[in-house]
């Protein structure tokens, strides 16, 4: 009873909204510089400054919808929201899944980062987050795989030495690098950029932001955007 | 550069941190809309497993054996996405009966439009809204089956000599359930029930594998090391601090909660030919 009340309530409300197209943008809210929350609670980063320009270039109404990265493809192809902007590199495993734009950023390099110098890091404990081409990356290698759900907690695993080094993007590590003990030990390339992930059956939206995407690499406001967050690549 | 006292009043202000003390709320209404419908559907399950026809039984019966026997978090990322897509599915037959293409299409469950619940245009206050409502139900159908198994023993365990006692009276088989049966019975149901109310306080965190943000969300996002590219409040890794707030939350809403059962249950044993009551005829 309670839900029905709810759900005609909802209705009520919404039924008189204008029906623009409203596109609910997914993101993590957790991998700065590519998407935080800041102070205010908002979501913030390089994404949220592309998620909104692209959305502004393709005349669409975006809203902003964190959720955990575990099942942030679930959640997508099961229609809680339209796209992914989440620091996912595009990959063939998620390619079965889902369809990605094409990338925002170069293929960019991977980093592994510990506290001692000079760490073997085929032959180490090597923090990852689960689900991300780092974890499979370092499953290849041979070195033990500890996963976590966050990235920040496998920092937080390097720091009180529960592991050895952790792999990750560049560019989430370089503040920390510069912040705190941590240092870089050694990079790879992993993946194919960064790219928006939407759903296989919603071929027209993919195609509004792809072309966003391309305009923005012609007038070079994508570089801009990338210099501004420190992001490694150009295009 | 602000520091000390000042510096922590502002980052405890912070809008983030606003979301961690409204996330207390959401915890506290769950729990305060949960306990009553999770009642109600126990309530429902003992009555119907009480049933003198079978079939009717069966379905009380069946309910109680068949989430009891579900492992928690299965039946919390299962239910809520058959339940969400079940009614999504539902709007799309009802207002989109000229839709010819699938409904699965290959990963994807796609419904027109104006079936999406809430609607892709709702604002983000609607989809929380329903998020909690869905978070509410699933939790009142999994403890409503445990509510249920509780009042059905607690039922059974009045003393068969206060129905037959009722029936010598005269009065129906409703009247003698309604006045003697439930008045007497929550005196039996009560530890049963008191165990689930602290096992429900304690499993609210399971509301963000439904997509709320709750306190344990919260606590790890704030208490995560910041830098200071990213944030005024720059800080290491704090979560130790925020799952103590936490452990303390926890530990004195339990404590209330044993000291408020404790007083219902004198309250209920009043006149009762239990141990209890028993005990307390002889002191007065």
């Amino acid at each position: 009873m309670k839900n029905l009340i709810l759900t005609t309530a909802a209705l009520a409300l919404t039924a008189g909204a204008a029906m623009a197209e409203t596109v609910r943008l997914g993101t993590e809210g957790a991998y700065p510089p590519y998407n935080f929350l800041n102070d205010a609670g908002e979501v913030d980063g390089f994404e949220r400054e592309l998620g909104d320009e692209l959305c502004k270039r393709a005349e669409l109404e975006c809203t902003w919808v964190t959720n955990d990265w575990d099942s942030i493809i679930p959640n997508l192809t099961s229609g809680n929201y339209d796209a992914i902007i989440a620091g996912m590199s595009i990959t063939e495993a998620r390619e079965e899944l889902v369809d990605f734009t094409q990338g925002y950023t170069q293929p960019s390099p991977s980093a592994y980062a510990g506290l001692t110098e000079g760490l073997d890091v085929k032959n180490a404990v090597i923090a990852a987050q689960a689900s991300t081409i780092q974890s499979a990356h370092v499953a290849e290698t041979g070195a033990t795989l500890v996963e976590f759900p966050t990235p920040d907690e496998t920092v937080a695993a390097v720091q009180s030495g529960e592991v050895d080094a952790v792999l990750s993007d560049k560019d989430f590590l370089v503040p920390i690098v510069a912040e705190t003990d941590l240092m870089f030990l050694e990079e790879v390339r992993l993946g194919g950029g960064i790219g928006m992930a939407f759903r296989e059956s919603d071929d027209e939206l993919r195609g509004k932001f792809d072309a966003a995407i391309a305009s923005m690499k012609e007038d070079g406001s994508l570089n801009a955007m990338l210099d501004k967050w420190e992001i490694e690549g150009k295009f | 550069m602000l520091e000390g006292l000042q510096w922590l009043s502002c980052y405890l202000t912070t809008g983030k941190h606003m979301g961690f003390y409204v996330s207390f709320g959401t915890v506290l209404l769950l729990l305060a809309i949960t306990a009553p419908v999770a009642l109600g559907f126990g309530f429902g399950a003992a009555m119907l497993s009480r049933a003198r026809i079978a079939p009717i039984s069966w379905i009380g019966k069946g309910y109680i054996a068949a989430v009891r026997g579900v492992p928690d978090i299965a039946f919390f990322l299962f239910f809520v996405i058959a339940l969400d897509q079940g009614i999504e599915w539902l709007l799309h037959q009802a207002r989109c009966p000229e839709w010819t293409d699938p409904i699965r299409q290959g990963n994807d469950f796609v419904v027109c439009d104006i079936a999406k619940m809430p609607l892709g245009t709702s604002p983000q206050w609607i989809h929380e809204t329903y998020g909690f409502a869905l978070a509410v139900l699933t939790f009142a159908i999994v403890f409503g089956a445990f509510a249920g198994n509780v009042l059905y023993g607690a039922m059974n365990s009045v003393p068969r000599g206060q129905i037959e006692t009722a029936e010598a009276y005269g009065m129906t088989h409703r009247q003698a359930f309604w006045r003697i049966l439930v008045p007497q019975m929550w005196v039996y149901a009560l530890p049963g029930l008191s165990n689930l109310w602290m096992v429900l306080i304690k499993a609210t965190p399971l509301l963000f594998l439904l997509g709320v943000e709750d306190i344990v969300y919260w606590a790890r996002e704030l208490g995560g090391s910041k830098m200071a590219r990213f944030t005024d409040y720059p800080h290491g890794d704090w979560r130790m601090w925020y799952f103590l707030v936490l452990l303390v939350f926890y530990l004195a809403f339990t404590r209330v909660s044993e000291i408020v059962l404790a007083r219902i249950t004198t309250k209920l044993s009043h006149g009762q030919a239990t141990v209890g009551g028993e005990a307390q005829r002889k002191a007065a």
